[in-house]
């Protein structure tokens, strides 16, 4: 009769490969979204850099601005905008899905969900371009 | 070395009847320990494929007296009346206690439950979710049943023996998949719950789970299998995966039939065709008549051949795309996904698949068996309250009714009993896990194959056990059956892995249905006569005088079967002739 | 159409090997022949120790849940012509123990979901004998979609965060408490929201998903998540402006 140790149970756990986002395009958006916080990160310290600045006197913040004009800041500060609206736009895709919103029974549609995010944003951009355009 | 626990109660499936008697065990007495033991995960049991519905008075003008009518009628007056009565009465009850646990039951627009008509009932009784009743009923159930801590889940483990002692049920030996480990598990007593046992025919709607394990574990221990000749076949399922074409492809207009392309049950009786489906006629004629005009058809070689044998054809094209889709959703994914014809542009090939066991383990009105100790509920069981023809729809109330009577009882049952003389009990054990390793897990030299047993097995059942039977047809089955058996004995095994080994579950299940295979037959040769559907052609009326009464199959010392009969039990619905509903 | 095609199936047996491999079978190629037909054909006609599970063969059981050329899916619904000429890859589900071939150890999932009491809790329960509880049929809507669940965990095998991280309570088991959250019969809310709320439960969701996507009855977990974390979220609101307000 066979001992009690042929009995143990032994599973195999694969191992995850450290590059198991790059075989789908699904868990790659999933990176780079999650990666897009670096850049909001960015643009948050920008943003302290120039009230700083602003702070310290014009001289300075002309040579903020000056600096922000190097190339390297300039592609950093394109690649964030990206990243930015990359992460807007998948969050406002999420909408629907947390929300289940009914209105008599019936399930509202997706669109009805994300299109009032989408047309705030687009109000707030209108006002901000306003106010920095108008001058 | 062998592993050992022990509980009060035991269920061997984990189904909709053993997790309905597992939580009805529970109710009664939160303090006895119980068992569910299946050879697979409770939510994959083959109620989940349960599409119609459960019938249940509830409309007010519908009466228990008139489901009971239905019941015993559409059985042919095989089924005992008491049985029926109290399983009308506590139908509605049970299907109302599972709607407390969450069942997602179809509602009226009032928020009451909603019932629809069924085939065979003459009025609207049957609850249903959606067209997915038996998978809503089974995981409400199953996800229940989690919140009792003193059901202990066996999950895939494979019961290959009952252990008796002094004439008493007290455990089973079971197969850990996962590991291989053979385990005793001793218990006050023991309820089947395995369902059917469709597989031991080529042609089945029934999952490959349904190996009739539970019928041959209690035929094998002494317990009597019953009205086993009685074999419900559905006239449309498709003839590669057994998937049932409901009724309602029919009812909209869908038209059967033959090679030629012709209406052929205009020629056996059902009405003349007309562009319109009529009710009880033509394609909408009882089932058991369908299924018959198929095997007419074949015999006069007008069925198609195809790759899996003989069918005629289910024409849907003439309804359209539109229709189709609306009425017909669900059909066209079947067909679609899971056999990748499709309705729209294609003739769907179908013919008469084994749907449903009228049989099986003979018990009284508590899922008692003859053998103490012993329970069944469920297809496995034979209360009856099928007869020789079961109405669709009875069969979920069925198991929930008798499941948590069978239940109730085996716990009373229980509570009563002293504990299992262990010593006595791990002997039988250890013989069953010697008999294991040299039939199948350290023999060499065998040549048979399962699967060409298998093959072998079901052709013979078909041929002999079918639609229509004949003396010596089942003769030769009935011996060809035997030649199965023996040849059983030098069946190979490939894989000799402890974990997870498939094809010992497979050898072992071949083994179970062999045994079922030759109750079936032994009882469909003894009974020569004509009821519901079990049809001699060369028997072919019925026969109150002599068959009123339901067949008991016993195994003999030889281990062949032999019959004995019991009378059925009448007490208002004297036997009349049968009426088909629709 | 060639009449034979290739299928490289995934072999492991803990008792002899030390970890998975491939074997190849070539299997004929029939219009209606699914991959899990294509196993059967192996199991029964050429090597009868080739383990699976499979049941019902008709998508509602569950059982036969693979990765099919990486791709979680049932293989009963799965036609082998799909992938012509072939090979087809045929592995056991992602991100769990492989217990033997293609059969992977699910006990994980089964005790997750015992933990977010998939059951449905009343403060009080109404006796049998009062009838149903009322549920108007746009009730029943909001939940039915959660309620089709067939736990056959093509979800867990999709999901990065339950490959990373398994504690995660994953996608099938918080679809299953938001089925009974949104069921107008239930009152357990808050008793699974403090059972979901905890670090392991809805937050370890980084919305990949991927799991809404593979799923073969159109459940949606993902979005069941999101929900629950919506209202986690605003539990967490109510009990930080009201610490007062009992729930």
């Amino acid at each position: 009769m066979a001992g009690p140790t042929e009995y143990l149970p032994k599973t195999f756990r694969p191992r995850v490969s450290t590059y198991w986002w790059l075989g789908r395009w699904s868990y790659l958006k999933f990176i780079l979204r999650e990666l897009s916080s670096i850049f909001i990160a960015w643009f948050v310290i920008l943003t302290l850099l120039q009230i700083s600045a602003l702070k310290r006197g014009p001289a300075d913040y002309v040579q903020l601005q000056e600096w922000l004009r190097r190339p390297i800041l300039v592609a950093l500060n394109a690649l964030s905008l990206f990243f930015v609206v990359f992460h807007t736009v998948t969050w406002f895709n999420l909408a629907p899905k947390a929300m289940s919103i009914r209105v008599r029974g019936k399930p509202v549609s997706n669109l009805l969900i994300t299109a009032p995010n989408y047309l705030a944003w687009l109000a707030i951009s209108a006002a901000v371009a306003w106010l920095l355009l108008r001058g | 070395m062998l592993d050992v626990s022990s509980h009060d109660v035991l269920l061997v499936g984990g189904g909709g009847a053993g997790l309905r008697a597992a939580i009805a065990i529970s109710e009664a007495d939160a303090g006895l320990s119980v068992a569910i033991v299946s050879k697979v995960y409770p939510m994959r049991s083959h109620t989940v494929s349960a599409e119609g519905g459960a019938a249940g008075v509830i409309h007010p003008d519908d009466s228990l007296e008139e489901h009971i009518y239905d019941t015993i009628s559409g059985g042919d007056w095989l089924c005992d009346q008491d049985a029926v009565e109290t399983f009308v009465k506590e139908a509605p009850e049970e299907l109302l206690r599972l709607e407390h646990w969450g069942c997602p039951w179809s509602r009226q627009e009032d928020g009451h439950i909603a019932v629809r008509p069924f085939g065979g009932m003459k009025k609207t009784r049957t609850w249903f979710a959606a067209d997915k009743t038996g998978f809503h009923l089974l995981h409400t159930l199953f996800q229940t049943s989690l919140k009792f801590s003193a059901i202990t889940r066996y999950d895939e483990y494979f019961v290959t023996r009952l252990l008796i002692n002094d004439g008493c049920v007290q455990g089973v030996v079971a197969i850990e998949l996962a590991t291989g480990r053979i385990q005793a598990i001793i218990a006050k007593a023991v309820i089947l719950c395995t369902g059917g046992c469709g597989r031991v025919f080529r042609f089945t709607t029934n999952a490959s789970i349904k190996t009739g394990d539970g019928m041959a574990l209690a035929y094998r221990a002494g317990a009597p299998l019953k009205d086993m000749e009685f074999v419900q076949y559905h006239p449309t399922g498709l003839p590669f995966t057994g998937i049932l074409i409901t009724e309602a492809a029919r009812a909209e207009g869908g038209y059967l039939l033959n090679k030629e392309g012709y209406r052929y049950l205009q020629d056996y009786n059902l009405g003349t065709p007309q562009p319109k489906p009529v009710l009880r006629s033509m394609e909408l004629g009882p089932r058991d008549r369908l299924s018959q005009a198929f095997v007419k058809e074949q015999e006069q070689g007008r069925t198609s051949e195809g790759l899996y044998g003989p069918v005629v054809y289910l024409d849907l094209r003439h309804l359209g795309e539109k229709v189709i889709n609306a009425r017909l959703p669900f059909v066209r994914e079947l067909c679609l996904k899971y056999e990748n014809i499709d309705p729209v542009k294609e003739l769907i090939p179908v013919r008469p698949v084994v749907h449903y066991m009228m049989g099986g383990v003979h018990t009284d009105l508590n899922g008692a068996t003859p053998l103490k100790g012993l329970y069944a509920a469920g297809e496995v069981a034979c209360v009856s309250i099928n007869g020789a023809n079961r109405l669709g729809s009875n069969s979920l109330p069925e198991l929930l009714v008798f499941g948590a009577r069978a239940g109730r009882a085996a716990a009373a049952f229980a509570a009563g009993q002293q504990a299992p003389n262990r010593r006595q009990i791990l002997a039988q054990a250890l013989d069953e896990e010697t008999r294991l390793h040299d039939q199948f897990l350290q023999k060499s030299g065998g040549r048979e194959r399962i699967s060409t047993l298998r093959d072998e097995m079901q052709t013979t059942m078909e041929k002999g056990a079918g639609i229509y039977r004949r003396g010596d047809l089942l003769t030769h089955t009935a011996g060809k059956l035997i030649e199965l058996q023996e040849r059983l004995g030098s069946v190979t095994l490939y894989d000799r892995s402890h974990v997870f080994n498939t094809e010992l579950v497979s050898a072992l299940e071949l083994s179970f249905m062999l045994d079922v295979a030759e109750c079936i037959t032994h009882a469909a040769l003894q009974r020569t006569e004509s009821r519901g559907a079990h049809q001699r052609t060369d028997f072919p009326a019925r026969n109150d005088e002599r068959f009123l009464a339901h067949s008991l199959v016993y195994r003999q010392t030889d281990g062949r079967p032999r019959t004995e009969y019991l009378p059925v039990t009448i007490t208002r619905w004297p036997p009349g002739e049968r009426v088909y509903g629709r | 159409m060639a009449d034979r095609i290739t299928l490289k199936v995934t072999r492991y047996d803990p008792g002899r090997d030390h970890e998975p491999g491939f074997q190849t079978y070539e299997v004929p190629l029939r219009k209606d022949w699914v991959v899990l037909d294509a196993l059967n054909y192996v199991k029964d006609k050429v090597d009868g120790s080739l383990s699976f599970r499979w049941s019902c063969r008709m998508g509602i059981c569950g059982s036969c849940g693979m990765m099919v050329n990486g791709e979680p899916k049932l293989t009963c619904a799965t036609f082998v012509s799909e992938y012509m000429p072939g090979p087809v890859s045929v592995e056991p589900l992602k991100h769990f123990p492989i217990l033997r071939d293609l059969i992977v150890d699910i006990s994980d999932f089964l005790e997750k979901l015992t933990k977010v009491k998939p059951w449905l809790i009343r403060e009080e329960e109404r006796r049998v004998v009062d009838g149903e509880y009322l549920q108007t049929p746009e009730q029943a809507d909001t939940f039915r979609q959660f309620s089709m669940c067939i736990n056959c965990l093509l979800c867990y095998a999709a999901c990065p965060v339950y490959g990373l991280d398994p504690l995660f309570t994953g996608p099938a088991a918080i679809a299953l408490a938001q089925r009974y959250n949104t069921d107008s019969r239930d009152q357990g809310t808050n008793e699974r929201l403090d059972i979901l709320s905890q670090h392991d439960g809805i937050w370890g969701c980084t919305f990949v998903g991927d799991c809404t996507r593979v799923c073969p009855k159109h459940v949606d977990p993902a979005g069941a998540i999101q929900q629950y974390k919506l209202t986690a979220a605003k539990e967490w609101i109510k009990s930080l402006l009201m610490p007062w307000g009992g729930r």
